[in-house]
């Protein structure tokens, strides 16, 4: 099974540790890979997350990705859009997001690229960026680690915080931890530097750096460990057996 | 007492200049045929408070829209929104852009009665920036902490789309989230509701349905009856989004004309066989994430 692992299923398994130390509290994945890897979180290291149907249930196994029959669910509570607020001012959440752009501050964006009262590109809107990043730990999945992405400066419109208003939070703010396409990284250097812990197969520092726009620590350069057997098992059979997660990369 | 209205007679209730928040999420229980009537008549300059789909793209599509006050526009499905972001980008609009949970705070503000709510959200990034209007308060107590002082958002008129009504206005959400409909009906002025059905109060369900009722009748000034009212947004448990229809909507920001033609400047019946009538609509799946 190992010699054919696939960059998402790299990127899933990683992400997945994100949540490993976190205990009771509402694990959410917004978008392909960070769901997948939340659902591979609650079935291996940490089994008493709780997660949402991706609408308004509260069920007892992570929902695989694509068409299910969703009365299947085993439904054990609620959390409409409001309960999610109520969840997550109270800091009981830990959600993995993919920011348009995040800077070497941890501060993310997905209003609007360029001038804000000329935006060159509207996007969704803060949305609730604002309040998960002062209220509870985030982290981050990137598909197209680039300079666009990773930017230099400051991001063009802060709507998540980041670690220079640290203290505005209460000390909560935390970016846990960063995957990309490249490798995977945490804000824990020096003065909240990011910094790399591995890279994954094929990838060099050099190439990380280059397409980096800020300055970061290389905590390690080893090789990201692969998915084990038992995750790749879950990952294939049961979070996405429809293969979903292949469309992220063109895999 | 009879509140019930046509989509007409609501226009009446409605000034240019006027505030208007209207209920639901994303693509998700918006009341699109009250919008469509707003699209199609005079008024214009409007100050719309959303949690924004194709309600503000479509205002944004007809000049309608002064200010904005929102958290996201977002077809969900269609993660941006076109008309918005077309609106925006040719500086057409003015924004107050807020976190989703201060833009509830702002409305729970306004039903409460209170200038402003406290809260942390918004410190450390841009929301400030922005909006150079948000005050600060330090709390009286030995905390001495600083907080964003939310300020009210008070509503003229809000607009919502609800599964059941009958003529007094009680009104039932069955959708299993009923979103923030109920704080826009605290924070406005009148409040006029579209309704799939429009039946008896008896058969609301006495005590079985009561639960379903999230704001009381006395807030609300006219019901609409109007089967389907929510499409291309959903409206569960009867239907989920339509998906073709909001790629076409999309589709037509470059050039609207066609769009308008074959789906404005209609009434909300005629509109409902424009795409595919009631039994089609009712076909369409709810959405599963």
């Amino acid at each position: 099974m190992s010699d054919s692992i696939s960059l998402a299923e790299i990127c899933i398994s990683q992400a997945s540790k994100a949540w490993q130390d976190d205990g009771e509290i509402l694990a959410t994945g917004i978008g392909l890979i960070p769901r997948i890897a939340a659902g591979l979180a609650k079935l291996t290291h940490n089994p008493d997350l709780m997660m949402t149907d991706g609408e308004t249930y509260l069920i007892s196994e992570p929902a695989p990705m694509g068409k299910r029959d969703s009365s299947a669910d085993q439904v054990e509570g609620y959390m409409s859009y409001s309960r999610v607020f109520e969840n997550l001012w109270g800091g009981k959440r830990h959600a993995m997001v993919t920011p348009t752009q995040i800077d070497s501050f941890g501060q993310t964006n997905i209003s609007v690229i360029g001038n804000y009262d000329s935006p060159k590109i509207q996007l969704l809107g803060v949305r609730g960026f604002p309040g998960n990043s002062i209220n509870h730990k985030n982290s981050v999945f990137i598909p197209n680690h680039s300079k666009k992405t990773f930017v230099e400066g400051e991001v063009d419109m802060v709507s998540g915080m980041g670690y220079k208003n640290k203290e505005l939070s209460n000390g909560i703010f935390e970016i846990k931890r960063v995957v990309s396409n490249l490798g995977v990284f945490d804000f824990n250097g020096k003065n909240n530097c990011m910094q790399l812990l591995s890279l994954h197969p094929n990838v060099s520092v050099d190439d990380v750096i280059a397409n980096t726009g800020f300055e970061i620590a290389i905590q390690s350069d080893s090789i990201t460990s692969m998915p084990s057997n038992e995750e790749l098992v879950l990952i294939r059979e049961v979070l996405d057996p429809q293969g979903i997660r292949n469309t992220i990369f063109g895999e | 007492m009879n509140k019930v209205l046509t989509h007409k007679d609501v226009l009446a209730y409605l000034e240019s200049n006027a505030t208007i928040g209207i209920g639901g999420w994303g693509a998700r229980r918006k009341p699109m045929s009250l919008v469509r009537e707003i699209c199609q008549s005079d008024i214009k300059d409007l100050t719309v408070v959303s949690y924004g789909g194709p309600d503000v793209g479509l205002l944004c599509a007809h000049k309608k829209v002064k200010k904005l006050i929102f958290g996201f526009v977002s077809l969900d499905v269609i993660p941006l929104e076109a008309h918005f972001r077309q609106a925006r980008q040719n500086k057409e609009i003015e924004v107050m852009e807020l976190d989703e949970g201060m833009l509830q705070w702002g409305l729970r503000s306004a039903a409460m009665n209170l200038p402003f709510l406290p809260t942390r959200i918004g410190f450390g990034t841009d929301v400030l920036t922005h909006n150079p209007e948000l005050k600060f308060v330090t709390s009286p107590y030995e905390d001495k902490e600083s907080f964003i002082a939310m300020p009210a958002i008070k509503l003229d008129v809000a607009l919502l789309h609800v599964n059941k009504s009958d003529e007094k206005g009680n009104t039932h959400i069955i959708g299993p989230d009923p979103f923030f409909d109920d704080l826009f009906a605290r924070a406005a002025e009148k409040t006029f509701v579209s309704s799939e059905e429009l039946l008896s109060t008896e058969e609301l369900g006495g005590k079985d349905g009561a639960i379903f009722n999230r704001f009381e009748r006395s807030l609300v000034t006219g019901v609409v009856h109007s089967p389907c009212g929510a499409h291309p947004t959903s409206c569960s448990p009867s239907y989920g989004f339509d998906i073709q229809h909001l790629k076409e909507y999309s589709d037509s920001a470059k050039s609207f004309n066609d769009y308008a033609d074959k789906y404005m400047n209609k009434s909300h019946q005629d509109y409902i066989e424009s795409v595919g009538g009631i039994e089609v609509i009712t076909k369409i799946p709810l959405p599963q994430f």
